[in-house]
């Protein structure tokens, strides 16, 4: 196997796979076209170029990074026996073309096998964007994505049908004798033996892949609550400590808090969202500035441009919107917030700008969870950002942007 | 910047009349703006108020939009006929885009919310007085949705005339004048000097008033009905 030299790395950009036929030429000075070309005439012929193509994408790191993924792999039990899994199954399925001679299939050996464990290691443990550009890949063929899965549907119809032809011709034009039952029946004895032997294994790494998902799931989950309730109560009682001095408002901040919570505990109506409240981002808007306006007593000058109407990812934009208004009313000192938000065919952005004294975001604690959980985390699990510029003594500026999905897309009446 | 208004010209501040249906607003206005400009007169309907600023003929009439006898712009019209030196900045409470854009049409040079503090008042006087476009966060944010960008009318320019399209660069002072920045931090933010940005909202004003852009009076129409 090549041993990783220092200048040897994998480009980030130019790449079509793993970037290895580009890390190759870039180390040689030859093109990478001929390298590619190499590649695939081997996996043809043999599987021996792919076997070697998905070892080097192991081994050899991503330019700007540190370390390979191998050596992120040797970490990982559960994507190490996954990768066993899937190399003894493509094992006794090569095993069984091999005794019934089906043509080339039948001359195939150690290559393909390696090369798929290396591909579930490789996915489990590449660079997010290494990961991102796999799914892109792999998403339409395994119907994995909720936009593919009509066509991969087809794909497999098409794939069965073929399969099924061609096993039926050769069936019907050996006819069924003595001398090829046989075999056939010591075949499928030998498929039963595997099954009882490593079928329990295999459905263990199932089971550990769902639960794994699930657990993954359920941070999720924990995440949103914990910003949810950031929000709702914690909000809340900061504020009662600040306004102690006057009982009046007290009771009617803790009355509020009291209603919300209860109608999310029991009626599953989230606190600090829109949810229902308001169905468009220009109403969300105005809700906001409405709300923060009674309880702060700042002025919020809002703005928006275009319309469309709030789905999840939306409602998310404006929780962290409200999030970032709320604090440039608690901690600016500015006697007024402006709020912009912009509706455009690809995204919607939230602008929240205070002139107050502004702060140093590397110098925030980390148990504020305002800006990191309610804003930034609450942002970038949906797919969208949050930026925050602030300079001390002259204001803070926040920008959340979020993209917009392809079903919501359709053109709003005011445009 | 077109001349320096005469009257002004032996004091250094501009003179200014003041046209709202309140009185208590009116005074407000006055005792903010103290001797930062020279307040000449008031009036509080469109009658009174054509025939004093005739006769007065302020640099700058703070114009409130709804008036008891009409709309603001009847005002607008009525004098710019005669009296084109007279400029007008729109300050009102009225928060309805169609209200807005009737008056900025009519020939305004700005329009400003009445929540406007006083020094930033007085700074909007002084721009308008100086010939320039004075664009809240608030106009900032109608005339980006009024404009908004249609593809397909992007695809037959020989269609579109140049008015009625905003250019990118206009978009960007517009859309930073509506996340409450000042002149000159949109000058720091996009390379630019202040003045460019002026020269900016300017040509939107122009934009603005010229345009025989369909799409304007649909998008009015249709922002009032809901």
């Amino acid at each position: 196997m090549r041993k990783p030299g220092r200048a040897l790395r994998r480009p980030q950009q130019g790449r079509i796979v793993g970037g290895v036929a580009g890390a190759l030429s870039a180390r040689t000075g030859i093109g990478p076209n001929i390298f590619r070309t190499a590649f695939v005439c081997s996996s043809l012929a043999g599987g021996f170029g792919a076997a070697v193509y998905v070892l080097a994408w192991l081994f050899i790191p991503a330019a700007g990074e540190d370390g390979n993924i191998a050596s992120r792999a040797l970490a990982d039990r559960r994507g190490i026996a996954l990768a066993a899994g899937a190399a003894s199954l493509l094992t006794v399925v090569l095993m069984i073309a091999a005794l019934l001679h089906v043509g080339w299939l039948g001359s195939l050996s150690w290559p393909p096998v390696v090369a798929l464990a290396g591909i579930v290691l490789i996915w489990r443990n590449a660079s997010r964007e290494e990961q991102r550009l796999l799914r892109q890949v792999a998403e339409p063929i395994l119907g994995l994505s909720p936009g593919g899965r009509r066509s991969a549907f087809w794909l497999r119809v098409i794939l069965a049908g073929v399969l099924l032809i061609s096993g039926a011709a050769v069936v019907f034009h050996e006819r069924i004798t003595a001398r090829v039952a046989w075999p056939l029946t010591g075949v499928a004895l030998l498929l039963i033996a595997v099954l009882l032997l490593l079928g329990p294994w295999w459905l263990r790494i199932v089971r550990d892949q769902f639960a794994e998902r699930q657990a993954r799931i359920r941070a999720e989950e924990r995440a949103e609550m914990a910003s949810r309730l950031h929000d709702s109560v914690l909000q809340t009682l900061a504020l009662i400590q600040r306004r102690a001095d006057d009982p009046h408002q007290v009771v009617s901040l803790a009355r509020a808090q009291e209603r919300e919570l209860r109608s999310w505990l029991f009626d599953g109506k989230a606190p600090g969202s829109l949810d229902g409240r308001a169905i468009t981002v220009a109403d969300g808007i105005r809700l906001i500035q409405q709300e923060i306006e009674a309880q702060h007593g700042i002025v919020v000058e809002a703005i928006s441009v275009g319309e469309c109407p709030l789905d999840d990812d939306l409602g998310a934009l404006l929780a962290a919107a409200r999030e970032a208004t709320v604090n440039a009313a608690k901690w600016s000192g500015a006697s007024d917030v402006s709020l912009f938000a912009e509706v455009e065919p690809t995204a919607v952005s939230v602008y929240v700008r205070d002139r107050g004294r502004g702060f140093d975001p590397a110098a925030v604690p980390a148990d504020r969870k305002g800006l990191a959980e309610s804003i930034r985390a609450r942002m970038e699990r949906r797919g969208g950002s949050a930026t925050i510029r602030s300079t001390l003594g002259e204001g803070t500026e926040v920008v959340l942007t979020m993209p917009r999905t392809a079903g919501q897309r359709e053109p709003s009446p005011a445009t | 910047m077109s001349g320096a208004p005469a009257k002004s010209g032996t004091t250094g501040k501009p003179t200014v009349f003041i046209v709202d249906d309140h009185g208590l607003f009116r005074s407000g206005v006055r005792s903010e703006l103290g001797d930062h400009v020279d307040v000449i007169g008031e009036a509080e309907d469109v009658q009174p108020a054509i025939t004093a600023i005739a006769a007065k003929e302020p640099d700058v009439v703070l114009l409130d939009v709804h008036l008891p006898g009409g709309g603001g712009q009847d005002v607008v019209s009525a004098i710019t006929r005669t009296h084109p030196a007279v400029r007008f900045l729109a300050l009102s409470a009225s928060d309805a885009p169609e209200d807005v854009i009737a008056v900025i049409r009519s020939g305004a040079r700005g329009y400003v919310t009445k929540t406007i503090s006083g020094a930033e008042l007085i700074d909007a006087i002084r721009r308008v007085a100086a010939g320039d476009a004075v664009f809240s966060p608030r106009l900032a944010g109608f005339v980006l949705d009024a404009f908004a960008s249609q593809p397909e009318q992007q695809l037959r320019p020989a269609f579109d005339s140049e008015l009625d399209q905003l250019t990118p660069r206009e978009r960007d002072v517009l859309r930073l004048i509506a996340r409450g920045y000042t002149y000159k931090e949109i000058g720091r933010e996009l390379f630019i000097s202040a003045k460019t940005v002026e020269s900016h909202v300017s040509s939107v004003l122009r934009k603005l008033q010229l345009s025989t852009r369909h799409q304007l009076t649909r998008w009015a129409a249709e922002r009032r009905l809901t």
